[in-house]
């Protein structure tokens, strides 16, 4: 059984139709590539699985059962996990506040729980270390690099255990050495039986650790192949529309 | 020996010495032990235990409204209104207490209008996604003018019978001699410190102000947060309004005018960020009493009290300019 199964997924804001009847299926420890151009619907497709959105039309199932969400909170429960295009992050917070935004540790009972702070520092620090990013987790956010931001967000989605894990452009800004390091998580991710999809407008990177892709085009699905039948020309022209549909 | 990885993580960038001397509020706190120390040595006034009871005192009715403003502030917003509010809060108490109902029931419908109103602006400003500084302008107009309507704009000055309960409330001195007002002002301060730095819902609001946007998608409930938010302000300028009432045991309708000004101008002395995102109760405090050693030594001093202005005036900047000096020294 799929993991997650997306039947004629739309989303509109107002008189922009930003996904239109987009379905597919994700299987488990499986490593999707998504792709296209810009403004062609990809974060809004990820953001409705992950919460953020309620589609407009359509259905989405995970593991067979219909996945209602009115809250991010809500796909984490269910292990989904993202990293968001813009990072999401709070520049006046920690890194290890951020990390733990919106599910922050806590001790003590009742009404009187207190933040964990020696926890999340710990926690987090742990997740630094094992994306071999030198990231301190009691730095402000403010004062980060591209590369430590990047693995902030990425952090987040390490907190639990992940059925799946979204990944809008993790590689955008960071440098060979971490983009080799981000590839390597996605390979771990996979071999532990967890579903990845990576949004990326890098080929190789696509190229490199996924196990199939998928080309959106102006809110449509045009193209959902396995990588090792396809090329990179054969995408980039299914990006820019020089080939129609597959 | 290489540093391994594990050791760059843990190592701590800052030692606490260093957040503290980086610290606005630190600085501020400096020149509020200067300016008394000065004050000491230059007038005889000063350090009398009159004056410092004075102080004090009066400290404390800006700085408690400022407690709930630096919480405003933090979450990226400001609060107008809360001068407008006191004077509400303190007509209401006075009505309801004049009409002859007991002191308990003149301070849950003194409160209960705080809250009403608090969540009234923040209603407006999460739900339906009005600016801040429209809602709360509007309800700075808006309250003072119904304390007006439920007042007659007459002065109150007979509460009933548990008249003399308002007054010792408001205007005794149950501990140690030190003014009920100063009592109030530090319990409401470290609720108000414990529930920036320890709680959930303190650091959701801290999170608010450096980025809503994140805040949203991580499943910050950005909306009923922002709400509490206002809430916490009202219900702030509401306390403020009901000890003031007792202290001075008369409530006019002009009480509380222009207060919204110094209180804003507390918090941000005391380091609070109006883009958001930055402030401590503590800083509020310190800001509060900046601004009344100001006023108190002007006085003490013989300088002529239209000079005021420009001494307050002069702090904020000063206080921000020095933040600025300091921000721009660790980005070079
Ligand atoms: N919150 C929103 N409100 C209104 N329109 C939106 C919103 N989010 C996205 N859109 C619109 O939906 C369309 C798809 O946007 P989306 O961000 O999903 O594209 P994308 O494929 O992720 O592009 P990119 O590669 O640039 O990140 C765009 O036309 C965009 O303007
Ligand atoms: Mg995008």
């Amino acid at each position: 059984m799929s993991v997650l199964e997306l039947v004629n997924v739309s989303k509109h804001f107002g008189a922009i139709q930003a996904v239109s009847e987009v379905s597919f299926s994700l299987e488990a420890g499986e490593v999707v590539g998504l792709m296209g151009d810009n403004g062609a619907g990809k974060s809004t497709l990820v953001k409705m699985i992950a919460g953020n959105f309620r589609p407009s039309h359509g259905a989405m199932y995970m593991e067979g059962r219909e996945l209602i969400m009115h809250r991010p909170v809500e796909a984490r429960q269910h292990g989904i996990e993202i990293v968001h295009q813009d990072l999401a992050l709070c520049d006046n917070l920690t890194a290890a506040a951020n990390v733990f935004l919106g599910r922050e540790l806590r001790r003590g009972l009742g009404p009187f729980r207190i933040l964990d702070y020696a926890s999340m520092y710990k926690r987090a620090g742990q997740i630094f270390a094992e994306l071999k990013s030198e990231t301190r987790p009691r730095d402000l956010v403010k004062k980060m690099s591209g590369g430590q931001r990047q693995a902030v967000a990425i952090a987040r989605t390490r907190l639990s255990d992940a059925k799946i894990v979204l990944m809008d452009e993790p590689t955008a800004a960071i440098s060979v050495r971490q983009v080799a390091e981000v590839l390597n998580l996605i390979r771990r991710l996979r071999d532990q039986g967890i579903t990845v999809v990576l949004i990326s407008h890098r080929m190789p990177d696509v190229f490199d650790v996924a196990d199939r892709v998928i080309v959106m085009r102006r809110g449509r699905k045009v193209a959902d192949k396995k990588i090792a039948a396809s090329s990179p020309e054969e995408v980039t022209g299914l990006i820019t529309g020089a080939i129609e549909q597959v | 020996m290489a540093v391994t990885l594990e050791q760059t993580i843990e190592r701590k960038e800052r030692s606490w010495i260093s957040t503290v001397l980086s610290s606005q509020t630190f600085w501020v706190l400096i020149a509020v032990l200067l300016a008394c120390l000065f004050l000491t040595l230059a007038t005889d006034a000063f350090a009398t235990s009159r004056n410092l009871y004075n102080i004090t005192r009066n400290v404390t009715f800006v700085a408690i409204v400022a407690l709930g403003m630096t919480v405003v502030i933090i979450s990226g917003g400001i609060d107008l209104s809360v001068g407008s509010v006191l004077c509400l809060c303190s007509m209401v108490l006075a009505v309801t207490m004049h009409a002859g109902y007991g002191i308990e029931i003149g301070i849950a419908a003194a409160i209960g209008t705080a809250l009403i109103v608090g969540a009234f602006n923040g209603v407006l400003i999460a739900y339906v996604g009005m600016p801040p500084f429209v809602v709360t302008l509007g309800m700075l107009s808006i309250a003072r003018s119904l304390a007006m309507v439920a007042s007659n704009n007459t002065v109150v000055f007979q509460f009933g019978p548990d008249h003399d309960k308002l007054l010792a409330l408001g205007g005794g001195a149950w501990l140690f001699g030190i003014a009920n007002p100063v009592l109030y002002m530090i319990v409401l301060a470290l609720l108000t410190g414990f529930m920036l730095r320890w709680t959930r819902f303190g650091r959701h609001i801290f999170a608010i102000g450096g980025n809503e946007h994140a805040a949203t998608l991580t499943g910050v409930p950005v909306k009923p947060i922002k709400v509490a938010v206002y809430m916490i302000s009202a219900l702030s300028a509401g306390i403020a309004g009901i000890i003031q009432t007792g202290w001075l045991g008369a409530v006019t309708t002009n009480i509380g005018s222009g207060m919204e000004l110094q209180v804003i101008a507390a918090s941000v002395i005391g380091g609070a960020n109006l883009v958001g995102g930055v402030g401590t109760a503590i800083g509020a405090l310190i800001g509060a009493a900046l601004i009344e050693i100001i006023r108190n030594s002007l006085g003490l001093l013989g300088i002529n009290a239209f000079w005021q202005g420009c001494f307050i005036g002069g702090a904020i900047l000063v206080a921000v300019l020095f933040d600025r000096v300091r921000n721009f020294r660790q980005n070079d």
